[in-house]
């Protein structure tokens, strides 16, 4: 394992993280403020994603998809939250989980019918289809660069919105005690409109960014859905800070660990067993992971303590 | 003292036709439907262990069919490896899954509620991914098996001989033991804990203790369909334990009528109905099925046994039904 490698497999690693990040946010802050378990956070990003593709076929401008796109995937969240979720707030955790299930088997389906089952691509934009040359054999692509630098900004903007403003201040305080903001005269349903749209927002935002990196296929949104739990489940339910710490933790193992695992195996073990069991070791590490934090600190890295 | 409760006349009822059909539906030239009916029945065998998890205990797991997956991977491994007698396969899918059960179980129950489900999601997940890296057993592309097991060197546990009478069989004693368990001073403690945790462990049981055996119990039932899934299909994929599969059995259960005694039964003949009736109408489906989905889950509170049987007596689980259960689920979470 060469240096170089090394260093692309951790900005990798980054990348994917930061990306992890965009979704987990969304899901941790709808659970933290409105208890409700959104399935089909996962579909929302791989909207993003279709949305983007579809915008670049009609407009051929990828910053004007981008926003276009953005603004899509804000007013299909808030359009999924005016006519299902709302009715599921009160309800039970079961039957939110059941309600979101049928959203994602439909959206997938949807996805199909519309785009076709095969996998799409989009090319990034000119100006950041280059690369840069960070050592002497080792350039990386400015799409990611771009990418990861998105992801620290959105972080870094939500961070500021949840802990500086009136609208972070109400989300705080929604997320511990929702019955006293209400009796304040605090709008609570709209206030979770906003947090909902926002969190909608986010992982469009995610599946738009992420969609010249990786294939665009329905399902797409599943897969991660999974691991943005993961990272909520490491990070803590409801923090914005514990999100951010999982997912750059879980980007990290999980890229790293499917390169190096292999190779520190045939270290030890004859390269036939390494081959065989490096990549299945490789898939469970970031769940080996959780379940070593469960056990050390089943709250969570930095669990919600009323501030996010 | 023996009081005819009107679950088993259903299940009674169930039972009969499902004997009935092997022998009827072959005269009317529609054999094929038996293949529906296996299928039914695995689903319900998977989804009635699943009750006993959610329904009885509270514990909304997301990732039940990893044990499906389990049981039957430890039957294609142990056939491929030329152990033919279902019973030592069986016992093999036991041990795996239980022993699978015990661990993943120890760890999510540290937890409760929306974690829970998380963590039973993602433990599944790694399931399938372990699955689809089992290079030797066919990796993503899943394993056909060339030879079945049998029952010391006689085919009645194969498609050729009296498989559906062996699931139904299994299906029965399933549905009976699950019963007999409920009932049981283990299924009292389990559903105390299920209503107030607190309370359970002050009164002195450990709520972690048995809702660990219940999660095994569960666990093991599973891969016992598994298992059948193997015989009758003759085939293994890491398909088997995709999340949506887990999603399928927890609608089953939701949709069926959560901790009621039939409703795992009512869930799985449902969702193959519809999937076959919709399949035929149009090769989208499922643009239909999940809406039907939502809908359900707002309007049908208390499933189909609640739409079929409406309100029996003021017994104790058709009581609890999806909100109450749900309402509990919401205040565990608060209180740790």
């Amino acid at each position: 394992m060469s240096f170089t490698l090394l260093l692309i497999q951790c900005l990798n690693g980054l990348q994917y993280g930061t990306l992890l990040f965009l979704i987990a946010a969304g899901l941790t802050l709808v659970f933290g403020v409105m208890g409700f378990i959104n399935l089909a956070h996962g579909v929302q990003y791989m909207v993003g994603a279709y949305l983007v593709f579809a915008f670049h076929q009609l407009t051929g401008s990828f910053l004007v998809s981008v926003v276009l796109s953005m603004v899509a995937a804000l007013l299909f969240g808030l359009l999924l939250e005016h006519f299902v979720f709302r009715r599921l707030y009160g309800r039970d955790h079961l039957t939110q989980v059941l309600a979101t299930f049928g959203i994602i088997i439909f959206l997938n389906e949807l996805a199909k019918v519309i785009f076709g089952p095969a996998t799409l691509s989009i090319q990034p934009p000119e100006f950041l289809a280059g690369s840069i040359q960070l050592t002497e054999q080792l350039r990386y692509p400015v799409y990611r660069f771009v990418t990861i630098l998105a992801g620290l900004v959105v972080a870094a903007l939500l961070y500021v919105t949840v802990t500086r403003t009136r609208v972070g201040m109400l989300i705080r305080a929604g997320a511990t005690t929702p019955e006293m903001v209400s009796a304040l005269g605090v709008d609570v349903q709209k206030l979770f409109m906003i947090v909902f749209g926002v969190g909608a927002m986010l992982a469009g935002f995610a599946g738009v960014i992420a969609a010249p990196i990786f294939a665009i296929e329905p399902g797409m949104g599943d897969n991660i859905l999974i691991i943005a739990f993961v990272v909520t489940i490491i990070g803590g339910i409801g923090s914005i800070r514990g999100a951010f710490l999982a997912a750059l933790l879980v980007g990290l193992f999980d890229t790293l660990g499917r390169t190096l695992l292999t190779e520190g195996l045939e270290l030890v073990f004859p390269p036939s067993f390494s081959t065989q069991v490096g990549p299945a070791l490789a898939s469970m590490l970031i769940y080996i992971l959780m379940a070593v934090i469960l056990v050390v600190r089943p709250q969570g890295l930095l669990p919600a303590k009323g501030a996010a | 003292m023996m009081r005819v409760d009107r679950s088993f006349l259903v299940m009674g009822l169930v039972f009969a036709l499902l004997l009935a059909a092997p022998f009827v539906l072959p005269l009317i030239g529609q054999a094929y439907l038996l293949n529906l009916l296996i299928k039914a029945m695995l689903l319900a065998i998977a989804a009635i262990s699943l009750d006993l998890l959610i329904g009885q205990g509270g514990m909304l797991s997301l990732g039940h069919a990893a044990f499906v997956a389990i049981g039957a991977y430890a039957a294609a491994i142990g056939l491929d490896s030329g152990i033919e007698n279902i019973l030592v396969l069986l016992l093999i899918a036991l041990a795996v899954s239980g022993l699978y059960a015990l661990v993943t179980g120890a760890l999510a129950l540290r937890t409760s509620g929306i974690y829970f489900l998380m963590i039973t999601l993602a433990f599944g997940q790694m399931t399938y991914f372990t699955l689809t890296s089992l290079a030797p057993y066919g990796g993503d592309d899943g394993l056909t098996l060339w030879s079945l097991a049998t029952l010391f060197g006689s085919d009645v546990v194969q498609s050729g001989g009296h498989l559906y009478i062996v699931i139904l069989l299994t299906l029965l004693v399933t549905w009976w033991g699950v019963h007999r368990l409920s009932n049981s001073r283990f299924g009292r403690v389990l559903r105390a804990a299920r209503d107030n945790p607190e309370r359970t462990e002050i009164i002195g049981f450990s709520v972690f203790r048995y809702r660990l055996t219940a999660y095994v119990i569960a666990g093991m039932i599973a891969a016992v369909a598994g298992l059948l899934t193997v015989q009758q299909a003759e085939f293994v994929s890491p398909a088997l334990a995709t999340w949506q599969r887990s999603g399928d059995l927890l609608v089953v259960v939701v949709l069926g009528g959560l901790g009621t005694r039939n409703g795992a039964l009512f869930g799985a003949f449902f969702l193959v109905i519809v999937e076959e009736v919709l399949g035929s109408f149009m090769h989208e489906w499922r643009l239909l099925y999940g809406p039907l989905l939502v809908l359900m889950a707002l309007y049908a509170r208390g499933g189909l046994s609640h739409l079929l049987l409406p309100a029996p007596k003021v017994s104790d689980p058709a009581k609890s039904g999806a909100a109450k259960t749900g309402a509990h689920l919401v205040n565990t979470e608060q209180a740790t």
